[in-house]
C-alpha cells in the first residue's frame, strides 16, 4: 500500500495515523476536493471520485448545519457490512480541510477510526505551514492543478 | 428501571470495589463508550477503543486456539490493570474495568460479571 502526498508535510502525519488506526484509504483535502495526500489508492479515477463524492457530502452536511442554525458537523461515519466510510473536517494553518477514511471492520473500528483522527488533527496542524494562505481554486486552473496533484500521488 | 439507569447501577457496584479507577461499557463492533464511571484523567474513549480492538484480535486467537469464547481477561501492567468480560459475542457489549495493580481481581471479575448480566 502506498501513502503519497502533493503537499510534503502532510504525508507523515498521514502515515502515522495509517498505521494505528488500521485504515484501508485515506485522502487528506481541502473542502473542494482539491487532494493533499492519499493512502492505498491505486488508481488516479478512484482519487478523483472518492475525493468529489467526499467534498460533496461534507458541503451537504455543512449546509444542512447551517440551515439548523448551528456549527458543521465534525464528522460522519457510514457504516456498511464489511467496511466503514469516515469523514471529518480537520483545521490546520492551510484552511479547513477533509479527511476521509475507509476502514474494514474486522481491522479497525469506529472508535479506533475517530481516536486516531484527533491525534491526526493534532499532527497536521503542527505540521501546516503558518504563514500560508488557504489557495483559491479557480475553475481556469483547476483541470491542470488536478492533474499535477494526480502526477504527483501516482508517481507518474 | 430504564437501560441507562440499569447500567449506571451496574457500574456503580464495579467502581465500588476498592482499587477500580473506572468502569466502561464498551460497544465490542465501533470501540465507542455506551457507559461509563471513570476517574479524572482516564482516556474513555481510548480505552474504550483499543480494548475493543484488542478484543477482536483476542477473540480470533482464541478461535485459532479452538479454546471458544473468551469470558473474562485481565491485562496486568506496572502501575495498574485492565479488565474486561465480553457479552453477546462480536456485536456485544464490553465490561471494563480500569484498576490500581494491587486490585482484588476476583471481586472484580465477579462485579464485571454481574454488570454483563445486566448490560448483555
Amino acid at each position: 500500500m502506498t501513502t503519497r502526498a502533493v503537499e510534503g508535510w502532510t504525508l507523515q502525519p498521514l502515515m502515522t495515523f495509517v498505521r494505528e488506526a488500521g485504515a484501508r484509504l485515506v485522502l487528506v483535502m481541502t473542502s473542494a476536493g482539491q487532494v493533499l495526500a492519499q493512502h492505498g489508492f491505486s488508481r488516479a479515477l478512484d482519487v478523483m471520485s472518492a475525493a468529489a463524492l467526499g467534498a460533496a457530502i461534507m458541503a451537504s452536511t455543512d449546509e444542512i448545519a447551517r440551515q439548523l442554525g448551528q456549527a458543521p458537523f465534525a464528522a460522519l461515519n457510514h457504516q456498511g457490512e464489511r467496511h466503514g466510510i469516515f469523514l471529518a473536517g480537520v483545521p490546520t494553518g492551510r484552511g479547513r480541510l477533509v479527511a476521509l477514511v475507509v476502514y474494514d471492520l474486522d481491522v479497525s473500528s469506529l472508535g479506533l477510526v475517530q481516536l486516531f483522527l484527533e491525534q491526526l488533527a493534532a499532527d497536521l496542524r503542527a505540521a501546516s505551514p503558518k504563514d500560508s494562505v488557504p489557495k483559491q481554486v479557480l475553475a481556469a486552473d483547476f483541470e491542470r492543478e488536478l492533474s499535477d496533484s494526480l502526477n504527483t500521488l501516482f508517481g507518474r | 428501571m430504564t437501560a441507562a439507569a440499569g447500567y449506571g447501577r451496574a457500574l456503580d457496584l464495579i467502581t465500588r470495589v476498592r482499587g477500580v479507577r473506572g468502569a466502561m461499557l464498551v460497544s465490542a463492533e465501533d470501540g465507542i463508550v455506551v457507559a461509563d464511571q471513570l476517574m479524572e484523567g482516564i482516556k474513555g474513549p481510548a480505552v474504550a477503543a483499543l480494548a475493543s480492538s484488542l478484543t477482536t484480535r483476542l477473540r480470533r486467537a482464541m478461535e485459532a486456539a479452538g479454546v471458544g469464547a473468551s469470558v473474562f481477561w485481565h491485562l496486568q501492567a506496572e502501575q495498574g490493570a485492565l479488565l474486561v468480560v465480553p457479552t453477546g459475542g462480536a456485536g456485544g457489549i464490553l465490561v471494563v474495568a480500569v484498576a490500581e495493580p494491587d486490585v482484588n481481581v476476583g471481586l472484580v471479575r465477579l462485579e464485571l460479571l454481574r454488570a454483563a448480566e445486566v448490560a448483555g
